[in-house]
Formats: structure tokens, sequence, C-alpha cells
């Protein structure tokens, strides 16, 4: 079983994104986090301290831990943001400003 | 648009659903602000629509209510009498005055998931319904990847379908723990086990309560029979004491808690999992109560019978007053939907009318003040923090840095230690590690009193205001 089987979901035409440069695909409707789940990605940002791997903790868009970078724009919440087509996804080191 | 009274209500779940329908069928226009793509809130969150789920009652409880909320809503939305401002993130709601008494209200939303464009929308009443978040409490370990709040694996899974991974471990304690456990094992993950920190004697103990719910008897029945169905072992009075892992989540070690909550020597295991989802119940979102100056009680809102706050033209209802689910949050959401109608039109409402509502909210709230004792936060947590373990995702704020904030500083609440060390100061403003820098440092959980409910670029606060529109009628956005 697969949560897409479980609620017989009959989603449009996946399409591709890609995470630091590897192309992924993604669902039409699920968001960058989901996207990233579904490839087997769990952490998308370093700290900007201690330098240390996060992901997706909270999922509704209140810890802010799993802040990514998306086509060049940083700071954005994975689990609020939909994939597009395309999207250039990238891990956010510290701010995401200082590279 | 007609003379028809305006009410905001904040927030489109249980509360704020049951809300709107019951303004709405009172002649009252309801704007209703959610930041969600589509209305559900967090119990009856739905699949992306473009996910195309044509069974998403598999991953749900209650569906016929949700079926019967979202019937009304659509009947409202086509009729003109509601109008629903989604992916719409309400950071301020301003009171406006006349310099006695309050003469309306603006409610400030940013746009979408970018949120860096606003806009306000006038109302003459406003009704929060903005529920709960999770209840974090720091362990070593907790800020790998892989380890995910419980209602956050939830979350991902009914909205969009995916899970972290493949084997998970669920712990904590409290009720949220049996859905996700379920909900997960049935989606395909390999659920290895439930750790649970309550003592089930305890639950039994309050049984006389439980009881007097045959709804909630039943529901437990069911919770027990996936359970045996899914193959997922129980281990109730154990906790999580560390999670291990290089870059991401490979194993937890649990043990037995003693009556004491002490860990029991001998009793660790290590469980192997790529996933652990963790809760320890939840905490009501106050913040634009807060900003509107009503007054809490503990760390939700407190309303009056008729779900009024002692703001004037300011409703509460759901678990922004207080966490007890989604059948309270209707029966609260009904009455104050009503009441806000009455009011809104210069009328006494007549308690009568929901006398139904109000004998539902009366037992609900009184089961839930048992389930409460029963999953009451486990003790002596903070004796298992190592100094290394980190309290403040945000700014990577250490248990060992609020010890001496504590210790060698002489704080003494949540503030000072703020100020001292910067928990609490990063991007989540206090939210995920105030319960855990509160009980390393044994004070109140006091409320945050944060002025502005999300982070608001800059440029949207030095904005000009808009012209006014008529009430009901967002501003363009800017």
């Amino acid at each position: 079983m697969n949560p897409l089987d479980l609620a017989r979901a009959r989603p449009g035409t996946p399409f591709t994104v890609t995470f630091d440069g590897r192309e992924i695909e993604a669902l039409p409707g699920q968001t960058v986090a989901a996207a990233l789940w579904s490839a087997g990605v769990t952490s998308w940002r370093t700290t900007r301290g201690a330098g240390r791997p996060r992901g997706v903790f909270c999922g509704i868009g209140v810890c802010f831990d799993c802040l990514v970078t998306v086509d060049g724009r940083p700071g954005l919440r994975a689990c609020l943001v939909p994939a597009v087509p395309g999207a250039d996804i990238r891990t956010q080191e510290g701010t995401g400003h200082d590279d | 648009m007609t003379e028809r009274p305006v009410l905001a209500v904040i927030g489109a779940g249980p509360a704020g659903l049951a809300a709107a329908l019951a303004a709405a069928a009172r002649r009252v226009h309801v704007v209703l602000v959610d930041s969600a793509a589509e209305p559900g809130g967090q119990f009856y969150r739905q699949p992306a629509r473009r996910l195309g789920a044509r069974r998403p009652q598999a991953l749900h409880h209650q569906w016929r209510t949700w079926e019967r909320l979202s019937e009304g809503l659509v009947a409202h939305l086509a009729a003109g009498r509601v109008t629903h401002l989604s992916d719409h993130h309400v950071w301020c709601v301003e009171r406006e005055s006349d310099g006695r008494k309050t003469t309306g209200f603006t409610v400030h939303a940013l746009l979408g998931p970018e949120q860096e464009r606003s806009v306000a929308v006038r109302a003459d009443g406003v009704l929060l319904a903005t529920g709960a978040y999770e209840k974090v409490l720091p362990f070593p370990g907790g800020t790998l990847p892989g380890v995910v709040t419980a209602g956050g694996a939830q979350a991902m899974l009914k909205g969009g379908l995916a899970l972290p991974g493949r084997t998970a471990v669920v712990a904590g304690t409290g009720p949220l723990l049996l859905p996700v456990a379920t909900g997960l094992a049935a989606a395909g993950a390999r659920v290895t086990a439930l750790v649970e920190s309550a003592d089930p004697r305890d639950v039994a103990r309050r049984a006389r309560g439980l009881a007097a719910q045959p709804a909630k008897l039943t529901e437990a029945a069911g919770y027990a029979v996936r359970l045996a169905r899914h193959r997922i072992p129980v281990m109730a009075r154990h906790t999580v004491l560390e999670a291990h892992g290089r870059d991401r989540l490979e194993s937890v070690a649990v043990a037995a808690l003693d009556t004491e909550g002490r860990a029991v020597p001998g009793t660790e295991r290590r469980l192997t999992c790529d996933t652990l989802a963790v809760g320890h119940g939840l905490l009501p979102h106050t913040d634009l109560a807060e900003g509107l100056g009503c007054r809490l009680d503990g760390p939700a809102v407190q309303v009056d019978e008729e779900q009024r706050t002692d703001v004037p033209g300011v409703w509460a209802a759901g678990e922004t007053t207080g966490i007890g689910g989604a059948g309270l949050s209707l029966a609260e959401g009904h009455i104050a939907g009503r009441s806000a109608a009455a009011h809104l039109y210069g009328t006494a409402p007549d308690p009568g009318e929901w006398a139904a509502a109000a004998r539902s909210r009366t037992r609900l709230r009184a089961f839930f003040a048992e389930l409460d004792g029963a999953y009451a936060a486990p003790v002596r947590w903070t004796e298992r923090l190592t100094d290394a373990t980190v309290v403040c995702r945000c700014e990577e704020v250490t248990a060992g840095a609020v010890r001496e904030a504590v210790g060698a500083l002489g704080a003494g609440d949540l503030r000072t230690v703020k100020l001292l060390t910067r928990a609490g100061m990063g991007w989540c403003q206090g939210r995920m590690c105030e319960p855990g820098v509160a009980g390393i440092a044994d004070c109140e959980l006091t409320p945050g009193r944060r002025l502005l409910a999300r982070p608001v670029p800059l440029g949207v606060l030095a904005a000009p205001p808009e012209p006014r529109r008529r009430p009901g009628e967002p501003t363009s956005p800017r």
C-alpha cells in the first residue's frame, strides 16, 4: 500500500523538478516537501550555526525548519510552496543569502 | 452586496466552518479567511485538488460531518453569502474605534505561499477559529531529519499523500498518536511501535468520564481494532530517550518509565526506523487574540457562554479556546456563529436555540479535561536532556545554554531566557521551543505576546494604507 493508492488518487501527468541539480519526479498539487519526501529526500537545509541538516518538522508552516531555495529564492517553506514543472530546488545553506 | 453586516471568520477548520454556516444562515455576510488552499483546517485537511484523490475519506475520520460542512459551504458560496479567501495568512487584526467604542475591524492577510504581499479586509465583527499547533518537547537527536511532529506526519499524508519513510515509530503522549499511527500504517508505512508515556491505568481510572461518552468509547475501540489489524505494538509507559543517526534518523532508543517518571534501568531498547512522529499534545494559536487585547485563560482565549471574548465584537471558537477535538470545535463554532449573527444585528440571542450544541460543549469539555489529566505531559523529561541537546531549533540554542541562563545568570521566565540565549527569537518566534524552555527553566509557559502572528515583509508594513473598500471586500494586494 502507498498513500496515493489508499486515497485512490488519479493525479495529473507527473513532471520533473531538480533538487541540487538532480532530476526528480513530482506530481501536480504536491508541495516541494511532499515531492522531495516522495523522492526519498528528507533534508534540504543546513543550519546557520552548526551546519546541521534539516527538513520537514511541523508540516504546517509553523516551525520554519523546512526552509529551501527555489529558483534562486531562499527562505521558502517547502511544506507550503507547490512544486511546479522545472523548479530548481536547492539545499539552503544558512540563511541562503551568503553564497 | 446588501446591507448585511460582515463577519470575518479566521480559520476554515471545524470551528470556523461551523461558525461560518451558522452566521451565513442568519443573514450575515461571512468572509472566511484561511491560510490553506482548501477548507478543512488540520482535522479535515484535504489532499491537493490536482492529486485527484477519489477516496480522500480513507485518510479521515467522521467523513459524513465533513461532507455536511462542505456541502453547506458550497451552497453559501454559490448564493454569495460567504466569501472564501483561501491562501490568506492573517498576520494582524486591527480594531478600529471612534475614540469611545469599536466601529469595526481590519483583517490583514499575506497572500499565497510566498507571503510577500498583503491585503486588508474590513468587517463589523471577527470570529477567531485559529486552531492549534503541536506542543514540542526537546530530546537528544530531536532535530535529525526524519523526526517530525505527529501532526506534521499526518498533515503531509493528508495534504500531499506523502510519507517521510518506510519504517516509523510514533511516540509521545496523547490521543493524536492513535490516528497518526494507524493512518501511517494504512498508507503503507511499517509502524514498529506506538510509544506512549501515559499509563493506561490512569486512563482507565478516568473511565467514569469516558463511560459517559459512548461515541468516544466506540472511537477508542475502533483504534484498538486498527492497531491490531496493522500489528502495531503499543508500548505504554515508555518514552523515547534519544534519536540516533548521522545526517538522518536511523534508530530511536526507548525505555520503560517507572511510576516516578524515571527510565527503568535495563529496559532500554533500540528500534530501527527512518521516521519518528512525535507528539505531546497541542497548544492553542492565540496570537491574533492577543494582538486584539483579548483576555487569555492560561494558554487559551477566554470566552463566555456565547463564545464571546472580552473584546466587544470578537468571538473565539474551537481549539484557540482550549484543546478539545473536532466535535467540541463544531459545537463552539455553531454557538459563536449564532451569537455573532444576533449581536451584529443589534439583538440579543436566545441561548435556547443552541441548547443541543451547548450540551455537547459541556460534555466534551468535561471529557477532554479528564483525558488531559490522563495524558499529562511526562515528568522528569528534562533530566534526560544532555547539555548539547538542541532546544530552540531556529537559533540552535542548547539545553546547556538554557540551564546556564537559569542557573548562573538567574533567569526565571521565558522572556529573560530568550534575551540571554536567543531561544525563541528565530523564525518560529518561540512556538516550537517555548514548552521545552519552560520545562528546563522550571517556569510557567506564559503566552508569547507576538505582535504579528507571522513574519511580515518590511515593505508591507511600510506601505501606505489602501483607500477603504466596502466591508468584506479585500483591498488590492501590496
